[in-house]
């Protein structure tokens, strides 16, 4: 090749695909414009989500506002049955709130735990993970025999003991206040194990590779190579587990509220709503269960697929032989 | 006779960027108990092509055009039952790693009777017979004793040869051989191509042997058929094609060959590769020119070990006496001298990357110390040790893994830069990093890309940016070019000489590659099993070993005299 050939070479190299760019040429984005279901679920997880957090202003009542609610227009089955009435879509509860909006700030609130429960998992489990990992010795047995003693407690278990002591000992009332925070604390807290080990584990595989080594021959400090280079490494499986753990942590909440030691009724959460329309269900008020469990079924079965999609693109090499 | 008759195969790969072109238009024949090499570096087909005679080819790959005639019959569009009466029976094949292509969880035994009694429908007792037979044949002591053993139970070389007992088990009359011994040490890798060459001529049958080295080209095969980006660049009888080249490809392929009889000055610039830029900056009024003064050492010597040791733990326990150890270094002793080119040779196993990650301070010894510009770095805590890891820089074997992924190729170099505040602003940091880009040939453009948009070579060239970004005076090779093929390698392996030249850095060279040793050092220490059995100057060590392994180690790596000297600079004549 000639010169001329090298600086024309040179000259195409300037230009630089941007993040967009990058983005729309990856494999990622390429698997998912051929998957019909990750796209489906995906839709279907932004709709309920954006409808959730905009419930303020897409909810035709405000069902917290106490004020606004008439008893008298209690168990009013759906619209398109035989006794529905315009007003109400989805029919209304036992007390007379709008269960479409009721739905709505629910679903608000099981998102808002599911994710927030996540993050606390997150922190947790990745300095816990990290840290066991790369440093290994005592404090990595210490450490991952700690998880295996959370993990030996089912999740329900350690909530429900922790849930019931503070409900007795605080009462109600200040439940009430605090039941978000709480469920937040004790589903998050209770979970740090799953990541802790999934991150160990890619961190014992990346700690061996060449690059680790290199950052360490440049004299870095322990902080400066988990955070800034093996960390970023095990991204995908964290991405990975991180969507399962959501649902897990949805459906841990409403198990929770269903069993009365989640969301108070003046707050429903989705796992509340069905629980409160249990008692109705032998009379005919089958909608106040069965919608919002319709939602809840719909909200983790979206999440779960999107997950195992995630899993298979970003893992191509174990889940397709 | 004519065994196997390719003619004209084209083989594509359909994916969503068009269609891959893998091979095309190759043909080419192979006469009952002739050894065809097919030869050419990553990417030229040549496992393609040994994969789509007996229709291996992973999807969705596809013989798109052209024909395979095995004696006299076409082979290419049979499919399942009718190629499974092929493979094994008429088509033996010999894979790359002997540690991965054997069933861990059945004996060697088991193994071998399975594939007699499935190509030859023999009973139990004749199965055993002529799995003793086979084994007998290549050469493994006791066969009796070892047929009930577990594959773990053998050495890789061992394996290898029960490989092809296997290959051999169905009496095939053709078998294709892929990268036979690219996973074994050179004493080995001679055995079995030795034993190969000679089952072949024994038995009458023909061998397709793939390789990307010119060594085991020109020791074991009869014709040799030239491989580039898929299409056939010459094919003839070895001797022909090595001494007298016609085709250019092939004469800068066998120039850019590590010799071990002549030392060159450089490697000749290899064509028909990718283009590294030849931006060269000013490096004496340059910031990377620049030495920090580091204080005299005395009697030139940059580097000492002193009687080195560590060793691993192999079985933990809570009391000491029921704790294991393997001792991986072994009392080791050597120094380096400023200026100079030390490596450090030896078969997989010898401790030499170990040795390696000791000075780098990635392992504490166990014993003895290492001394650094007349101080001891050995016991040094991390924070004592810091200014110093400036002056001790590493370049890693696998291009692959040694440079962090999610990190642009300008913040990998950047990175020791900033984090050692070698530079006043970040402008200046920015500058050093393009003028370094440019002088290990990548261009300042590449900065904003990540590591997997590069191939081997040019990974290769940001990681010695990486590894100068810290102005080191002491820079340790480990490997730094088994990865690569044949004509990158030249390309790093000159880049490594000139900036050596330019920077007056001291290096410590590793490989298991003789030939590359011998061009770049200027004294050598050979281990064995964690010992230096011998350290002399390259050209003595090479013409006059004086030790029983190293002379050893000589006598089997692979003798290229007879390859063309065309276009090299001769530094010296042995």
């Amino acid at each position: 090749m000639s010169q001329a050939d090298t600086i024309g070479q040179a000259a195409q190299v300037t230009h630089v695909p941007g993040r967009w760019e990058r983005f729309k040429k990856s494999n990622f984005w390429y698997n998912f414009t051929k998957d019909k279901v990750a796209q489906i679920s995906f839709v279907i997880l932004i709709l309920m989500a954006g409808a959730a957090f905009l419930s303020p202003v897409l909810a035709p009542t405000n069902p917290y506002d106490l004020v606004s609610i008439d008893i008298m227009d209690s168990e009013i089955p759906p619209s398109w049955a035989e006794e529905g009435e315009e007003r109400f879509l989805l029919g209304t509860d036992n007390q007379g709130r709008d269960l479409f909006s009721t739905i709505l700030y629910g679903t608000r609130t099981s998102l808002i735990i599911g994710f927030c429960a996540v993050m606390l998992q997150m922190f947790l489990g990745v300095c816990i993970g990290l840290s066991s990992g790369y440093f290994g010795g005592r404090f990595d047995s210490f450490m991952m025999r700690m998880a295996d003693i959370q993990l030996s407690f089912s999740t329900m278990m350690v909530a429900i003991i922790v849930l019931a002591v503070f409900q007795a000992s605080f009462g109600a009332e200040l439940y009430s206040e605090l039941a978000m925070l709480m469920l937040i604390l004790v589903i998050g807290i209770a979970e740090w194990p799953q990541y802790a080990r999934t991150i160990r584990a890619s961190v014992l595989a990346e700690k061996k590779k060449e690059y680790v080594e290199a950052a360490r021959v440049m004299g870095f400090g322990s902080g400066r190579i988990m955070f800034r280079h093996i960390l970023p490494n095990c991204l995908s499986p964290i991405l990975v587990i991180s969507t399962v753990q959501i649902a897990n942590a949805i459906i841990s909440e409403a198990a929770l509220s269903f069993l009365g030691l989640g969301m108070p009724v003046s707050k429903p959460s989705l796992g509340s709503l069905i629980s409160s329309g249990f008692e109705y269900i032998f009379s005919g008020s089958w909608w106040i269960t069965v919608i919002p469990g319709i939602v809840l079924v719909v909200l983790v079965l979206v999440i779960n697929l999107l997950g195992d999609w995630l899993r298979d693109v970003l893992n191509p090499k174990l889940y397709k032989g | 006779m004519t065994l196997l008759c390719v003619e004209n195969l084209r083989i594509e790969f359909p994916s969503r960027h068009g269609i891959a072109v893998s091979v095309n238009d190759v043909s080419f024949e192979l006469a009952r108990g002739e050894i065809l090499g097919l030869v050419g570096e990553s990417g030229a087909g040549k496992s393609t092509i040994g994969n789509a005679i007996i229709n291996l080819l992973s999807a969705p790959g596809r013989i798109a055009g052209g024909s395979v005639v095995l004696d006299g019959e076409p082979i290419q569009t049979l499919q399942g039952e009718a190629m499974r009466q092929i493979r094994g029976r008429r088509i033996g094949f010999i894979f790359q790693d002997p540690m991965t292509s054997l069933n861990p969880l059945l004996t060697i035994g088991t193994q071998l009777m399975e594939t007699v009694v499935a190509t030859r429908g023999a009973s139990k007792e004749e199965a055993e017979a002529r799995a003793l037979e086979l084994l007998e044949a290549v050469g493994i002591p006791e066969p009796k004793l070892r047929l009930n053993q577990y594959p773990h139970q053998f050495s890789g070389g061992m394996r290898q040869r029960v490989v092809i007992a296997i290959a051999l088990a169905g009496d095939p009359e053709l078998i294709i051989a892929d990268e036979p011994t690219t996973a074994l040490d050179v004493s080995i890798q001679n055995q079995v191509l030795e034993l190969i060459r000679k089952l072949c001529k024994e038995r009458d049958v023909g061998c397709i042997l793939i390789t990307h080295d010119m060594g085991v080209i020109a020791n074991t095969t009869d014709r040799v058929a030239v491989l580039y980006q898929g299409e056939l660049m010459e094919c003839g009888p070895t001797m022909d094609v090595l001494e007298r080249p016609q085709h250019d490809y092939t004469r800068s392929l066998i120039s850019a060959v590590p010799r071990s009889d002549v030392k060159v000055h450089r490697f000749p610039q290899v064509e028909y590769i990718e283009k590294a830029e030849e931006l060269r900056i000013d490096v004496k009024n340059h910031w990377l020119g620049q030495k920090e003064s580091f204080g005299e050492v005395d009697h030139g010597k940059l580097l000492e070990v002193k009687d080195v040791d560590l060793r691993f733990v192999t079985k933990r326990a809570f009391r000491e006496r029921d704790r294991r150890y393997v001792q991986a270094i072994d009392n080791v002793s050597f120094h380096v001298k400023e200026g100079e080119t030390f490596g450090l040779v030896g078969e997989s196993g010898s401790g030499k990357s170990t040795t390696a990650r000791v000075i780098a301070g990635l392992y504490r010894p166990d014993g003895g110390q290492v001394y650094f510009a007349g101080k001891e770095i050995s016991g040094m805590s991390a924070r004592e040790r810091r200014p110093l890891n400036r002056q001790i820089q590493m370049i890693f074997q696998n291009p692959y893994s040694s440079l962090n992924a999610r990190m642009t190729v300008a913040n990998i170099i950047a990175e020791p830069i900033r984090f050692h505040q070698l530079a006043s602003s970040e402008a200046e940091v920015r500058q050093i990093v393009n003028d370094l880009l440019d002088h290990v040939g990548l261009g300042k453009a590449m900065g904003v890309r990540y590591p997997h948009e590069f191939s081997g070579g040019q990974r290769q060239r940001i990681s010695i940016a990486r590894a100068l970004a810290t102005r080191p005076r002491f820079l340790i090779c480990d490997e730094p070019t088994s990865a690569l093929d044949v004509s990158v390698q030249a390309q790093i392996l000159n880049l490594l000489k000139d900036l050596q030249e330019e920077l007056g850095l001291t290096m410590l060279f590793i490989s298991h590659d003789l030939p590359v040793i011998r061009q770049m050092c200027d004294r050598i220490a050979v281990m064995k099993q964690g010992a230096i059995v011998e350290i002399n100057d390259s050209a003595s060590l090479f013409t006059n070993p004086e030790n029983e392994y190293t002379r050893n180690l000589i006598e089997v790596m692979p003798h290229l005299d007879h390859l063309s000297r065309e276009g090299l600079e001769l530094e010296s004549v042995a």
